[in-house]
């Protein structure tokens, strides 16, 4: 079922369109050496360049322009070999030159394509229109004094990468498959860390609502939305809105909004109200950016296995379903736990154990996979534990929960506990015939053919030998025991 | 003409430069009488030129991807005219 | 007197030790000291300043560091940021700036040795031709009309400060900046040799921008060969500007004793303009017979975009300007003049801190680019400058390089030419071509009007062939024995 709003004359397609702004992940800035990290205080990373001095000009990162090259390859799209910067004019407190260095007419990036999968299973292709390279403004502190705004400049300057979505996207739900892939190809290709949080990734969000069949309405821009639930929200609370006032038999006006997130509802943007005559033209500080086809091909060359070919290797090389290759690849770091704990192992029971009990106690400590208490080498090393005999499978629960809460490798922790399964047919013998001895009347039930007791037998024998005995051989005795 | 005093406002707005309106009337005709001879290039035939942006004929360097600059928070704010602490300050912006 | 020395002859008197550096210095000093009020060349003085590096520059003469330009004393047009000294750009905006850092081309000079006297005047932001639009008030041209020694004469512009001090004897060398012909006019002005090197040569890192596709860092002085010794110094590949060529610097002062036997000087037609005085016409056919007589040989050709060349500059560097400036709002530097919301902050800021014709370009660079009419304009603007390009290469496949006038008059009074900008913008027409397509020229004295004013023929060359346009200069320096002196200069 296609995702519509229902009004009081039927139902209304969204029509969505996503720019998102990702922070390059370089040193240091796009256009001068000045650091480009995240947290300083304020205005410590700012260069004259930066702040707009008098005479200051701007010099291109090697590293930026790969990364924005880098980023395109990964969206399948068409590397531009000459592109230019352009200035788009404009006032604003945090944005010194009065103007940002932007690309505007040519793009170093062209179209492209990302694919997303819907819960349905379901894929859709996203088109990219365009990604270019740009400066970010500084920030403006609004709450810090009650007549004046601030201005820390250390974001001023800093490599972004805009990357512009064809109006493919039809529903909340595809606007959020669609950020979730874009950052997790960002990711991947460590061009963007994709931090909304933080700000390294933000999107404007261009919606629009009309009746099936019906050519495009006009749009309104929801800017700087920091996240993809937000997203998801504003994409709603826009598109019902829009509905309304067409339905109340008004006309939707193009603007820039504001998601206002505590009350769940988009509003005019103040500062946006002036007409936008940004007298884009060619910076004259700077050249023409000719990139060389050999620098393109060896930046693909290094481009690492992304999302999607991951994604069709983990079914084919290691047997995983659909869903399951999906979960381990969203993220690179789960992909590559995953690899290094089912290298030369079971990958069927690797990814049970990794998405299972692994991601659970991830969930319940807060933790992600870089601060996580297990590593991938000592999950592995449990698995060993496990296929060796050394413990049985319930065992492998408790050492597990133990590792999640020491950080210990498992052999030391079963060593420690003593642990280890025991297989010595003389003590389970022993522990068996106690059992037997001490229920007589439930023996005598599981004769007369209340076979479900035999799970009565095998827990109190477990129980009896403290969880360690082998189960194959418990199991067996018990048979033989009770035949 | 082109320039009427509606349009001086507009650029002048866009421009961030106040005009008072009695300077209106004057500029329009100071700025009409400028872009009046700048049209003489309407003469040129450009049909089939690519525009030349700039004095210099190369394509543009790269540099290296490395902190060389910025740490000098005293040396940017020296010059403010309004500063507060670490940041500079300006009349309360509502966005 | 140690101010009428050229810059060679006082590097052999320092080295000599004939005198000093400070008493150099000192010297020029004393004419500024004497001079500047009446002739109001510099906007900043820095005695202690140019006293420190002069005593400097003995100490290290004395340990035998001699560098290009030890011990000689500059002056540098204000439009060039120097650390710790006030850079105004002759502007209300920036009345009370103190860069915090060094431009490249007068920290190339520092590093050669020489010693700072002070900030020059200028047009504000360089926007002008006569160094009338100055937030700190006109400059005085050292030179007097014969018949008439009480009207005040302009120096050119927008370098008005800088050839106003070179001619007058209180700097022995001075920086410029060239946008349209900001050196070479006042150079033709003020009887000095003036320097536009190739777009790229000079690197334009801490020079407050006009127009940044056309602005060109250049020296002023009093002989070519001084020239040739202030680029050398001045030019340098600056990684910190994009546009900036890796181009070895070449021996320009070698380059002067080249001579001009056998080289190809093209005459282009198109600079014999209706109402152009025909002592100007005399000068050139003058420079022409020289340049015949030393060997040259003279090709008449065509430059067929050249009266387009300002109209094109008046639309490029507006479109340039109006963003440039764009930083100057109230924030981080320079004047603010407050109001209730940010808007009427900048509104009110740059209202009062730019002067008529800087707000008049601001308007019209903005309406150039302005949605609907930037094709119109701008992008047209944009193919005619490449065809002016086109214009030079075609002609400097047969030539080595192009001989004209520097202006179409002499300098003029102040308050002629004032009231209508069109006619003070005339005074760019043979200058502007050569910073359109990026070349390199040198306006060179050549003789005196009939008022006894000085007058300048241009040499323009090749893309990054200064070489050669410093061997024609130096050939018209010869032929035409230069020797005539400003009535205001040091020491009178």
């Amino acid at each position: 079922m296609a995702y519509a709003i229902e009004g009081t004359t039927g139902p209304w397609e969204v029509v969505v369109g996503l720019e998102v702004h990702a922070q390059v992940i370089s040193q240091s800035k796009l256009f001068s050496g000045s650091s480009a990290a995240f947290g300083a205080e304020p205005n410590t990373q700012v260069s004259f360049v930066d702040a707009g001095f008098p005479g200051m000009l701007p010099v291109i990162n090697r590293e930026c322009v790969a990364q924005a090259v880098r980023t395109g390859l990964g969206l399948n799209a068409v590397i531009h070999k000459v592109s230019r910067f352009d200035r788009k004019n404009y006032f604003y407190a945090d944005m010194p030159q009065g103007y940002q260095i932007s690309q505007y007419e040519h793009p170093v990036v062209g179209t492209g394509i990302v694919e997303v999968e819907l819960a349905d299973g379901s894929v859709k292709q996203i088109g990219v229109t365009r990604l270019h390279l740009e400066q970010d403004a500084g920030k403006s502190l609004h709450d810090q004094h009650t007549t004046k705004t601030f201005i820390d400049l250390n974001r001023s300057g800093v490599a972004l990468m805009e990357i512009v979505s064809e109006p493919d996207i039809r529903s909340p739900e595809e606007a959020g498959a669609y950020l979730r892939k874009l950052r997790s190809i960002l990711r991947y290709l460590g061009t963007c860390d994709g931090n909304m949080e933080e700000g390294s990734m933000r999107a404007d969000v261009n919606v629009s609502v009309r009746k099936a069949g019906e050519p495009y309405r006009t749009r309104c821009e929801i800017k700087n939305v920091n996240s993809i639930r937000f997203v998801m929200q504003a994409v709603e609370a826009e598109a019902a809105r829009q509905v309304e006032v067409w339905e109340s038999g008004g006309e939707v006006r193009q603007e820039t909004r504001l998601f206002d997130s505590n009350r769940g509802i988009t509003r005019p943007m103040r500062s946006k109200e002036d007409a936008h005559d940004y007298r884009y033209f060619p910076d004259p500080d700077l050249l023409p950016l000719v990139l060389e086809q050999s620098w393109i091909d060896a930046l693909k060359a290094s481009l690492p296995e992304l999302p999607d070919a991951k994604q069709a290797r983990f079914r084919s090389d290691y047997g995983l379903t659909q869903y399951d290759a999906a979960v381990l690849v969203a993220e690179k770091a789960t992909a590559d736990f995953f690899e290094t704990v089912a290298k030369g192992r079971d990958p069927k029971i690797a990814a049970n154990w990794v998405t299972g009990d692994f991601f659970a106690a991830l969930n319940r400590a807060g933790a992600s996979i870089e601060t996580s208490p297990v590593s991938a080498a000592n999950l592995g090393a449990l698995l060993d534990l496990i296929v060796d005999k050394t413990i049985n499978g319930r065992i492998a629960k408790d050492v597990f929960e133990a590792m999640v809460e020491t950080g210990k490798d498992p052999a030391a922790i079963v060593e420690e506990k003593g642990l280890k399964q025991v297989t010595d047919t003389g003590a389970i013998d022993a522990a068996v015939d106690a059992i037997v001895a001490a229920n007589p009347d439930k023996v005598a039930e599981y004769r007369s053919g209340r076979e479900k007791l035999f799970g009565f037998f095998v827990g109190q024998t477990m129980k009896a030998m403290a969880g360690k005995g082998n189960p194959a051989l418990i199991n067996d005795t018990l048979k033989r025991r009770l035949a | 003409m082109a320039l009427d005093p509606t349009t001086i406002r507009r650029i002048a707005n866009l421009s961030r430069i106040r005009v008072e309106h009695d300077q209106l009337e004057p500029l329009s005709r100071e700025l009409n009488g400028i872009l009046g001879w700048i049209e003489q290039l309407n003469e040129v035939n450009v049909a089939g030129v690519e525009p030349l942006t700039g004095g210099a004929q190369m394509a543009m360097k790269m540099r290296d991807d490395v902190v060389t600059d910025g740490g000098y928070p005293e040396k940017i704010l020296a010059n403010a005219p309004d500063r507060n602490r670490q940041f500079f300050a300006v009349p309360k912006v509502v966005e | 007197m140690l101010t009428d020395l050229t810059i060679a002859q006082a590097q052999a008197g320092l080295k000599a030790k004939t005198f000093s550096a400070v008493e150099l210095t000192q010297a020029h000093l004393t004419g500024v000291d004497a001079l500047n009020p009446r002739l109001n060349a510099f906007i900043t003085v820095s005695h202690a300043k140019a006293r420190d590096q002069a005593k400097a520059a003995d100490e290290a003469i004395a340990r035998g560091d001699i560098r290009p330009l030890t011990g000689i004393p500059l002056a540098i047009k204000d439009l060039f940021c120097t650390e710790g000294i006030r850079t105004t750009a002759a502007s209300r905006i920036l009345e009370s700036f103190i860069p915090p850092y060094e431009s490249t081309v007068t920290a190339n000079l520092l590093n050669d040795g020489a010693v700072f006297l002070g900030k020059t005047n200028l047009d504000e932001f360089a926007m002008g031709s006569s160094n009338m639009t100055s937030a700190f008030g006109p400059v005085e041209n050292p030179w007097k009309r014969r018949q008439d020694q009480n009207a005040v004469l302009v120096p050119g512009g927008s370098s008005g400060g800088s050839a106003a001090a070179v001619a007058a004897r209180i700097a022995m060398g001075a920086t410029g900046t060239d946008t349209g012909g900001s050196i070479r006019q006042p150079a033709s002005f003020c009887g000095l040799v003036g320097v536009k090197p190739s777009y790229g040569r000079c690197s334009r890192w801490g020079v407050v921008a006009f127009a940044s596709s056309l602005d060109h860092p250049g020296p002023f002085a009093r002989t070519v060969q001084d020239g040739a010794i202030l680029l050398g110094s001045m030019a340098s590949h600056d990684p910190k500007d994009s546009t900036s060529a890796d181009r070895p610097v070449p021996d320009y002062q070698a380059a002067c004793k080249r001579g001009v036997k056998g080289l190809r000087i093209g005459v282009p037609r198109e600079y014999r303009v209706d109402g152009m005085p025909a002592e100007i016409e005399a000068l050139w056919q003058q420079g022409i017979a020289w340049l015949r007589d030393a060997g040259a040989e003279i090709v008449d050709v065509s430059l067929p975009h050249t009266k387009y060349g300002l109209a094109t500059y008046y639309i490029v560097a507006p479109a340039e300007a109006s963003s440039n400036l764009a930083r100057y709002d109230g924030v981080r530097f320079g004047l603010r003049k407050d109001g209730a919301e940010l808007s009427d902050m900048y509104g009110n800021t740059r209202a009062a801190g730019f002067g008529a014709e800087v707000r008049r370009r601001i308007l019209i660079g903005t309406y150039v680019l302005s949605a609907g009419y930037y094709d119109a304009y701008y992008l047209r603007a944009q193919k005619v400058r490449a065809l002016i390009l086109r214009d030079f290469n075609e002609v400097f496949a047969n030539v080595d390089a192009l001989l004209t006038p520097t202006t179409p008059s002499a300098a003029f009074a102040q308050g002629e030419k004032m009231d209508d900008p069109i006619q003070m913008y005339l005074n760019d027409l043979f200058t502007v071509g050569a910073n359109l397509a990026g070349v390199p020229a040198i306006s060179v004295p050549a003789g005196l009007d009939s008022n006894g004013l000085p007058l300048g023929l241009q040499i323009i060359g090749k893309n990054f062939d200064e070489e050669t346009v410093f061997a024609v200069s130096a050939e018209i320096e010869r032929a035409a024995g230069f020797t005539a002196l400003p009535q205001i200069r040091a020491g009178m």
